[in-house]
């Protein structure tokens, strides 16, 4: 299947082709060369998913396919960098994903962006990330991700910067890129870890759990936690950092200031769950070596999911609740992931996740692309300035209530599905936190829906200076209707047949009791949402007096921001940046001063150089040396 | 004695017959047809780097006096490519009235350099050694006083001669104590001599700090920024990437084929050293408002990434330490050519000038950012890999934490090169320089950095070849 190759040679070929043309073009041929290309690349990937299915089934499992492979770098005699392509049911999945949500979003901005200056450059961007991330999930080995993972990074820095001229919008995506290498700083020193006692990259030996490539991790210990947990937890935070797990989620909000579809792609649907996809990637070995971090990950997705649902209640910029309730649902990934055993019946929460991370990039990319139609028509992102735009926007809303259904998980939309699966998983696993998962998910069903009625209902739309909001064109709402279509019966797919923690069949069943409570707590969560924002009252605002703290807590985001920012300005800035300078200017400089006054004053007018540095520069070696010579001496 | 054995030295003859040949024009020709000379280095001493850029088997002459390894083709390879970038890129510079007349000096002198260089390279003994390493520093406060008539430029000409003989001097007393405690001076007689001891532990911190200061590695980083400064840009420019890969790739070879033995020893000081010279480099170039300061407190930095390597003491150590200094010398030139260019034409050199440069000058902009984003290690840039061979030549020898604190640095430098960036790109400004059309030698020389940039990390071949002929 040597052709998958050209699924990522096409939009690297685009990357740079539009690179180089940039304004040469008319932006017309720009967006069409991009979106033709990325056709292209879905149709391959159809088609790979389909070969694939059908006929890498060996006695009712699937087998990984290295499609191609290359030395890339031999770095010492037993560690090599490859590059590649493997083939297996989570990249296969993952392949149509992208691209399925890279095309729309293609389509979709050609409308969206159009007039935008720079539109050839976004449009080169585009075809980079698809590039980056297609390469990412097809990578044979963990280094190869990890490069693939920085360019993914890099190109979404260059994307949410795209507005360059907005300050707010690099602010945000600097943070975004330091945030995410810091993470990634994780990852990197975590590859480290395993390549040197497991004396590989490569994915297939790794999750192959071979006891003789894990031997000479045993007995390693550091700070009480074995090396490879630590390897492995570090590995996590790598995803964590990409995935916006609690407390690296900071950077996601912000991110919301680059153009609608690049949040649609970027924070929907690709880059924010690589995390997950690396988790799953590495599954066997989290399952079999280090059982307690892959628990550690099931508590922190947890944690994350609940905590960004409660922030998700009171925003009112309409992309930041979708911000923070992508952050709560790939939380959702991460407990499945975390809760689940290996293989069989055990192996749930695995398919679960998968299931979850393919229908949640749907109808969270019909979310980001329904509020971009949004905004496109009332040019604001906040809710206050909005309400009863069902009249205007009618494609726009019911494909908006379509993926609101689908994430409170009302049957039979897709989102029932996958979510029922996780809650019966971490059900399984500890009812604690089965309980609040299933309370997290009635949580996202009334923040979903209270952003859904006070958009499309409640208070009368206030036009301003004669301007009635209308439609979008049909580039944009073509990509809403197909995305609704999938997210109405994406559900209905056996996705156990394709996707399993260990690659045979996996028959999904519908638990009925876990069901209906699941179902009665959505139901409930849209009530209360229906009650307070169906029509426009008062008892909300009353709420938020009564519980004005926890109010003001949750809508300025818990301070979590603030509380970086005040470790970076006040403690490394201030604390640490600002007193050596100071100790630079005023002692050094003093002293040196103060030197060359006194050299001055006796030697002869030393003609216009600033003498005395240069002795207080030796002065400094001779005393560097002798120290360094005393403490290798006598210590 | 039989003197052919000399002709074995083929880099340093042929860089000798460059040298001459362009003595020669410079002195016979009038100053009008003086302009000639600068194709005439560039072609001379690039015909120069293609003969002798393929490694031959390892020998040695007079005894081991001078010592020749295979490695040692790439290391010149290398020295000479950055140089011959600096010529491209001080054209126009030397072109102008001030320094038209001296403009034949210039390329002597520099070659003169270049040539200590090799020999401090080369060098079997202790006293060849130190003279390559006087051959080195004495034409380059020369040069770094090119432009005699700034005020600038002249003292920054005194300050490196005075701290430069000063270190050379301690660097000198540390080799008599060495000759004192064994009685010889070979380097391959000396390792089983070395064994310890106050005394010869004395010597080697003594002459160490010779090759430190070069490196301007925390404390004996002093002068880096006050040097920089004042010298002429493509002059610091040669300074930060020539005379330091050298320096750092002297310091290797000598640290473990010489004093092996003290290899605890050393290990501890350059652990320390590295710590404080990227932390304490990194906190003060935030604060920079000139770009050649702030471009001196980076190279300091990346001195103590380089450091890196030599604390493994491995081949790979090795291998990683020739790629860095080959990576670090693109990256770095092509910011410094950038500087340059907009000193040219402008004479601006404050960080806050870098402001809205985005929008008059987008190309200069761009190559300046990638090169950035290379020196701050993101991939897929060449920075990246040679970053993290590196880090991973250390880890392999379980400097674990130091490593960690090196990639924690990597963040904040992450930091304060995105400054210029952000200066470039998003600050408003409201005299932003002019657009500038740069001369074509200049151009030719962003184009190899910048192709180097970002082939030299992907094309696998070049650090394979470079691993290939590495030794301890």
């Amino acid at each position: 299947m040597e052709y998958t190759l050209y699924i990522l040679i096409l939009p690297l070929l685009s990357f740079i082709v539009l690179g180089l043309m940039d304004t040469k073009w008319k932006p017309r041929v720009a967006g069409t060369i991009g979106t033709a290309v990325l056709t292209i690349v879905t149709a391959l990937s159809y088609y790979t998913a389909w070969e694939y299915f059908s006929t890498a089934n060996l006695n009712g499992t699937y087998q990984k396919i290295i499609a191609f492979n290359t030395v890339w770098v031999q770095f010492n005699e037993y560690l090599h960098i490859d590059m590649g392509i493997l083939l297996d049911p989570i990249s296969v999945m993952m392949l149509v994903v992208i691209s399925t949500v890279s095309l729309m979003v293609h389509i979709y901005s050609l409308a969206y962006m159009k007039g935008e200056r720079g539109f050839e450059r976004y449009y080169a961007f585009l075809s980079l990330f698809s590039f980056a991330m297609l390469g990412l999930v097809v990578s044979t080995n963990i280094f190869q991700m990890y490069i693939f993972g920085e360019m993914v990074g890099l190109s979404s820095y260059l994307l949410i910067g795209f507005y360059y001229t907005k300050p707010e919008a690099v602010a945000a995506s600097k943070k975004a890129f330091i945030v995410t290498r810091f993470a990634d700083l994780g990852f990197l020193i975590g590859i480290l870890i395993l390549s040197y006692y497991t004396k590989t990259f490569d994915f297939g030996i790794l999750t192959s759990c071979d006891a003789n490539v894990f031997a000479s991790f045993s007995g390693v210990t550091f700070m009480g936690a074995s090396a490879l947990s630590w390897a492995m937890a570090l590995i996590f935070i790598g995803g964590a950092g990409k995935s916006a797990m609690f407390p690296l989620h900071i950077w996601l909000p912000d991110a919301m200031e680059g153009p609608t579809p690049v949040s649609a792609l970027i924070h929907a649907a690709t880059m924010v769950v690589a995390g997950v996809f690396l988790v799953a990637r590495l599954f066997p070995i989290y399952i079999t070596f280090t059982p307690e971090v892959l628990h550690g990950i099931a508590y922190v997705g947890a944690f994350t999911s609940l905590f960004a649902a409660v922030i998700a209640i009171v925003q009112t910029d309409i992309k930041r609740v979708l911000a923070f309730s992508t952050i709560s649902q790939i939380g959702f990934m991460m407990v499945a992931l975390g809760v689940s055993g290996y293989g069989g019946q055990a192996g749930t929460g695995y398919m679960a996740s998968m299931f979850h991370l393919f229908t949640h990039a749907m109808f969270k990319a019909l979310l980001f692309l329904g509020a971009g139609s949004i905004i496109h028509a009332v040019h604001s992102n906040e809710m206050t300035q909005m309400g009863s735009l069902k009249k205007f926007l009618p494609v726009t809303r019911w494909t908006f209530l379509i993926a609101c259904l689908a994430i409170a998980g009302i049957p039979p939309f897709s989102g029932f599905f996958s979510k029922d699966e996780i809650l019966a998983a971490t059900m399984h696993f500890s009812p604690g936190l089965g309980v609040m998962m299933t309370f997290t998910a009635g949580v996202t069903a009334f923040y979903m829906f209270r952003l859904y009625y006070r958009i499309f209902h409640g208070k009368a739309y206030q036009t301003t200076n004669g301007h009635t909001p209308h439609e979008s064109p049909v580039a944009m709402t073509l990509p809403l209707v197909f995305l609704a279509v999938v997210t109405i019966f994406a559900g209905f797919i056996p996705f156990g047949k394709f996707v399993s923690s260990d690659g045979a069949f996996y028959h999904i069943h519908i638990d009925p009791t876990i069901a209906t409570i699941s179902v009665v707590v959505a139901l409930a969560g849209i009530g209360l949402a229906t009650w307070l924002y169906r029509r426009e009252n008062d008892v909300p605002s009353v709420v938020a007096r009564k519980f004005s703290k926890i109010y003001r807590a949750a809508y300025h985001r818990f301070y979590i921001d603030e509380l970086y920012l005040f470790i970076t300005k006040k403690i490394i800035f201030k604390r640490i940046s600002t007193p050596v300078a100071w100790f630079d200017r005023h002692i050094i400089d003093g002293t040196m001063n103060g030197l060359a006054s006194v050299t001055q004053w006796t030697s002869l007018k030393t003609k216009g150089f600033q003498s005395g540095k240069v002795q207080h520069y030796a002065y400094v070696i001779l005393l560097g040396t002798l120290i360094i010579a005393a403490i290798v001496i006598f210590i | 004695m039989n003197y052919s054995v000399f002709l074995q030295l083929h880099d340093e003859l042929s860089l000798l017959v460059v040298m001459v040949i362009l003595l020669t024009f410079d002195i016979s020709v009038s100053i009008r047809r003086g302009r000639y000379i600068q194709p005439l280095a560039i072609v001379l001493l690039t015909i120069h780097t293609l003969l002798n850029a393929f490694p031959r088997d390892a020998f040695e002459v007079a005894g081991g006096m001078y010592q020749y390894f295979p490695m040692h083709t790439y290391v010149k390879t290398i020295l000479n490519i950055g140089t011959i970038i600096v010529f491209l890129q001080a054209n126009k510079w030397l072109n102008n009235k001030d320094s038209m007349i001296r403009r034949g000096e210039f390329y002597f002198i520099t070659l003169s350099t270049l040539f200590g260089l090799y020999i401090m390279l080369s060098a079997g003994h202790f006293l060849l050694f130190f003279i390559g390493i006087e051959m080195a520093s004495i034409p380059m406060a020369t040069l770094v006083a090119f432009n005699k008539y700034q005020h600038k430029s002249a003292e920054a000409g005194a300050k490196f001669i005075l701290s430069t003989v000063f270190a050379s001097g301690i660097s000198l007393y540390g080799i008599s104590m060495i000759y004192g405690t064994t009685g010889t001076l070979y380097f391959d007689d000396l390792l089983p001599l070395i064994v310890g001891g106050p005394m010869q532990i004395m010597s080697f911190v003594f002459f160490a700090v010779g090759l430190f200061f070069k490196i301007s590695l925390v404390p004996f980083h002093l002068w880096t920024p006050d040097v920089y400064e004042g010298a002429p840009t493509p002059v610091t420019a040669y300074l930060s990437v020539v005379s330091k890969g050298a320096a750092a790739f002297v310091l290797f070879t000598l640290f473990t084929r010489v004093f092996g033995n003290l290899i605890d020893e050393w290990q501890s000081i350059l652990y320390g050293l590295i710590i404080i010279s990227i932390t304490l480099a990194n906190v003060f170039a935030i604060r920079q408002q000139n770009i050649k300061r702030f471009m001196a407190f980076s190279s300091i930095s990346q001195a103590g990434y380089l450091m890196l390597g030599v604390i493994s003491a491995s081949t790979t150590g090795m291998s990683s330490l020739v790629y860095y200094v080959l990576v670090y010398l693109f990256s770095n030139l092509a910011i410094f050519g950038v500087i340059t260019i907009i000193e040219n034409n402008t004479g601006k050199v404050a960080i806050k000038d870098y402001n809205g440069l985005y929008q008059t000058n987008p190309k200069l902009s761009a190559i300046m950012m990638f090169a950035l984003f290379s020196l701050a290690g993101i991939p897929p840039f060449a920075g990246f890999f040679s970053k993290f061979f590196i880090f991973a030549a250390a880890a392999e020898q379980g400097f674990y934490v130091l490593v960690f604190i090196a990639l924690l640095n990597t963040i904040i430098s992450l930091y304060y090169y995105l400054l210029i960036v952000k200066a470039m790109f998003l600050r408003k400004s409201d005299e932003p320089i002019e657009r500038i059309t740069s001369d074509i030698p200049a151009r030719i020389s962003l184009v190899i950095c910048l192709l180097a940039i970002v082939f030299a990390g992907l094309l696998s071949a070049v650090y394979q070849q470079i691993a290939a002929y590495s030794f301890i």
